[in-house]
């Protein structure tokens, strides 16, 4: 796809070298376009996400990352004036089709914000949410993933006795666990982070990292971040956006030792940004 | 440029801009609110909480002769008028006009209403020869012509005479607690018991009524129902002649038991002894006694019913009424409000028809409330109450059911006065509820309306009470709107009772608030009535402030459930 940048009249055309992962694609993102009212916030971006691996998505501030995330279990719905074009596939459907279960899409989609939200209920309560939604009040189904996603989550062994505690008593990293745990507890298949690290101290940092690593495999993982070398530790493949525009897809390795467009090169070297 | 810049030098920086004659201002205007919001509820307290307090009886010797036997109220400094000036003997004359032309002079409660004709005397302190306190006055409250201030001069027990001696005090708290048990007695049957019998043949008149409209006069079924209904008119008839007859007994017992009083000029009075609700000898009590006295008039003011065109007695319809009413537009208002807001809020596209509804609610709240009073009346109590009358209580025409003021028009009209209250805070409760919390619940694969449900109205309910705590507190006490809508001076019946359906909605009732303004404003003599006036509006205040904490108790419990740990 080749992009023309507004202003500079510069052209160049996106590069894709990602790593393959074992369970074959699960997203295909084909000629994405977003507006917000009339101002294009996204350009025919084209992206495919491997099945089972954490695909960075990474570029300077308003380039269109956390949107692009949003995309993908329809958050930006709730924003009055949008429009798109393009498909995005999810699993051999396109996501934006007008009869899709947008209800059913985000129950596949965990998603983890910026800041920790945690509601203001119980930790039970939080993590069976997705439960509570879908009518399910059998004890001990509900027991069983409350359980099951506070270790899924790395957070089992700080709450447990305070599981009839409200979360707003939890700390930050614990309250983003939580949501971490809220996520993974309806049983997705694609987990969305959308820069799950930002409002948290660097110990609590490194935890999520580690449980990102430890969640890798049994979930597809698309998560944003500002912080690169962030992006380096924990993802497979990175994508780099620029003002809208996918520029490079790639192996996370290749992307940051050695990137093919000197724009890549120049963002991750810190050059601007 | 030169001269100004010496002068800021001179001065610092100029007054205005280091911000302190503001500062003194802001804080003397909130100074200004905080005393008179004190003063007023000072006001209110005092004379609301001393009004009961039994006062000294003080017997006044006129120098004209003349004797005046009351309770001193309260006295001033006047300016003597010109002809009083001239009767006046040398020595108190030199004395007003030594002070300016100003004497003083105090109000006393003489009471003797049925004698005198007035309540209250003002008596100049220059004409004042001697006052005492004399151990045998005695006060005298009854059921009818206010108080009584005097002597007891005999006890009539049938065909006994006794005359006043030591212990004729004694004798008359024992014959008098007797002469309670039979006006308790004569109460329950006229009121109760004739109620319900009363009510019995009323309801075969109205099944009468019913079955002509229904099937015609000639037809077979009104026959039937005529003939089972006059039979049960018949025993119901018979039972009210035998309550009657023992209500007549009772009633010409209590005739024979009596007490002869006399005032302090020698007049005397007869007066039966269930007739008296309570005497004391208000020079001789001890302060215990005061008190007993004092709480018992409590008791009396918030469980019985007033007597003497409400000037006495106690407000219990009213505090009721108020209580119901109240109750009844929380109940109302609460849902109305919410979803509107919900509405508003949460589902409507916001644009300029939403910012169009959201001023007209804001102007609502700015409507002269006798407005709305007028709104009720039209539309709730004739239209719609008309209507249900014609459907449901055919029979009971042309005398309406709902088709006039009750106490279920009067809560609804003043929903409708205080919905924009409720709408505007909840509104602002909704807005305040993090736009993080709204996503976290979606992206978890709740709908819309589960969100809203589990997440949005927890959080916002605090903020939402609050809406309803003003809208009540706002309710409860207004008054201009009920006076259309169903309010009255005197309600025989309460609107909850314990006949069936229990709740009686359609009930004209009373109102603290209209309490107020009939016992201070439309009274025969509003002196008499001020003293109530105050103890009431106590009351109103005691009672909203009442209904206010129990409010914000649960809200603060919602908090507590919602709020914790903020890091």
């Amino acid at each position: 796809m080749e992009h023309v940048l507004e202003g500079s009249k510069e052209k160049f055309e996106t590069v894709y070298h990602p790593k393959e992962g074992q369970g074959g694609r699960i997203l295909d993102i084909e000629d994405f376009c977003l507006w917000y009212g009339r101002q294009q916030a996204l350009f025919n971006n084209t992206l495919n996400v491997e099945k089972g691996l954490v695909t960075a998505l990474i570029g300077p501030s308003g380039c269109g990352k956390s949107t692009l995330l949003r995309s993908l279990n329809r958050m930006n719905d709730l924003i009055e004036g949008l429009s798109v074009s393009g498909k995005i596939v999810f699993e051999g459907e396109n996501i934006y089709h007008p009869q899709v279960d947008v209800i059913g899409l985000r129950k596949r989609m965990g998603m983890v914000f910026q800041k920790p939200n945690p509601f203001p209920m119980t930790v039970a309560e939080n993590v069976t949410y997705p439960l509570k939604v879908d009518h399910v009040r059998d004890r001990r189904i509900l027991d069983e993933t409350l359980e099951k996603a506070l270790k899924g989550a790395a957070l089992w062994d700080e709450v447990k006795d305070r599981l009839k505690d409200s979360a707003l008593g939890l700390s930050g990293g614990q309250q983003q666990r939580l949501c971490i745990a809220r996520a993974i507890a309806g049983d997705p298949d694609v987990l969305l982070m959308d820069e799950p690290c930002s409002a948290l101290d660097p110990l609590a940092t490194t935890k999520i990292e580690d449980l990102i690593s430890e969640l890798r495999g049994r979930y597809t993982i698309i998560i944003v971040t500002h912080n690169m070398q962030q992006a380096a530790r924990v993802s497979d493949n990175t994508a780099f956006l620029y003002l809208g525009r996918l520029v490079e897809y790639g192996e996370t390795d290749a992307i940051f030792t050695r990137p093919r467009l000197k724009r890549t090169e120049d963002y991750i070297t810190g050059r601007f940004g | 440029m030169k001269t100004r810049e010496g002068k800021k030098k001179a001065t610092g920086a100029d007054l205005s801009a280091r911000g302190e004659p503001f500062l003194w201002g802001m804080g003397g205007a909130l100074a200004l609110g905080l005393a008179m919001i004190l003063g007023f509820l000072v006001l209110v307290v005092w004379n609301g909480i001393s009004t009961f307090y039994p006062k000294p009886v003080e017997v006044v010797h006129l120098k004209d002769g003349t004797l005046v036997a009351g309770e001193p109220t309260r006295s001033e400094r006047y300016r003597v008028p010109k002809h009083e000036l001239e009767g006046m003997d040398k020595e108190s004359r030199a004395a007003v006009m030594e002070d300016g032309g100003y004497g003083h002079r105090t109000l006393y409660r003489t009471g003797n209403f049925d004698l005198y004709n007035e309540d209250f005397v003002w008596v100049s302190s220059h004409n004042i020869r001697e006052v005492q306190r004399p151990a045998p006055m005695l006060f005298i409250e009854r059921v009818e012509w206010g108080p009584f201030i005097g002597t007891v001069k005999a006890l009539v027990l049938r065909d006994k005479t006794i005359e006043a001696k030591d212990k004729v005090l004694d004798m008359l708290h024992t014959e008098h607690r007797k002469a309670v048990e039979r006006r308790k007695r004569i109460r329950h049957l006229e009121r109760n018991e004739i109620g319900v019998v009363n009510r019995g043949i009323e309801k075969e008149r109205l099944a009468l009524r019913r079955a002509a409209l229904k099937h015609g006069k000639g037809s077979e079924e009104y026959d039937r129902v005529k003939a089972r209904s006059e039979a049960r008119v018949l025993s119901l008839e018979n039972q009210y002649g035998l309550l009657k007859r023992e209500a007549e007994d009772i009633k010409n017992e209590d005739r024979q038991f009596k007490v002869i009083l006399q005032d302090v000029r020698s007049t005397k009075k007869e007066l039966l002894l269930s007739h008296i609700v309570r005497f004391y000898p208000a020079n001789e009590l001890t302060a215990l006694q005061k008190l007993g006295i004092y709480f018992s008039r409590w008791l009396e003011f918030l469980t019985h019913e007033p007597r003497e065109a409400n000037t006495e007695g106690g407000v219990m319809p009213a505090i009721f009424g108020t209580f119901v009413m109240t109750v009844l537009l929380a109940l109302a208002v609460a849902p109305f409000g919410v979803m509107a807001a919900l509405y508003l809020r949460e589902y409507a596209k916001q644009g300029r028809l939403v910012s169009l509804v959201r001023i007209s609610v804001n102007n609502l709240a700015g409507v002269p409330s006798i407005v709305y009073g007028v709104f009720g009346l039209g539309f709730f109590a004739y239209i719609i109450g008309g209507s249900i009358d014609q459907m449901f209580f055919p029979e009971r025409l042309p005398s309406p059911t709902f088709g006039s003021g009750g106490v279920l028009w009067a809560s609804l009209t003043l929903a409708l006065l205080t919905v924009p209250v409720v709408i505007v805070s909840t509104e602002e409760a909704l807005a305040a509820v993090p736009q993080s919390m709204r996503e976290g619940s979606l992206a978890c694969g709740a709908s819309k309306w589960q969100t809203i449900r589990n997440i949005v109205l927890p959080k916002a309910m605090p903020g939402i009470m609050t809406g309803l705590i003003l809208a009540m507190a706002r309710g409860a006490g207004e008054v201009a709107p009920l006076m259309l809508v169903g309010v009255v001076k005197l309600a025989p019946e309460l609107p909850i009772d314990r006949f069936f359906p229990f709740i009686h909605l359609e009930r004209s009732f009373m109102h603290l608030g209209f309490h107020i303004f009939d016992v201070g404003f439309q009274s025969r003599n509003s002196e008499a009535g001020k003293p109530m006036v105050f103890v009431t509006t106590l009351l109103l205040i005691g009672l909203v402030a009442a209904m206010n904490a129990t409010a914000i108790y649960i809200r603060n419990r919602l908090k507590r459930k919602y709020y914790v740990g903020h890091f």
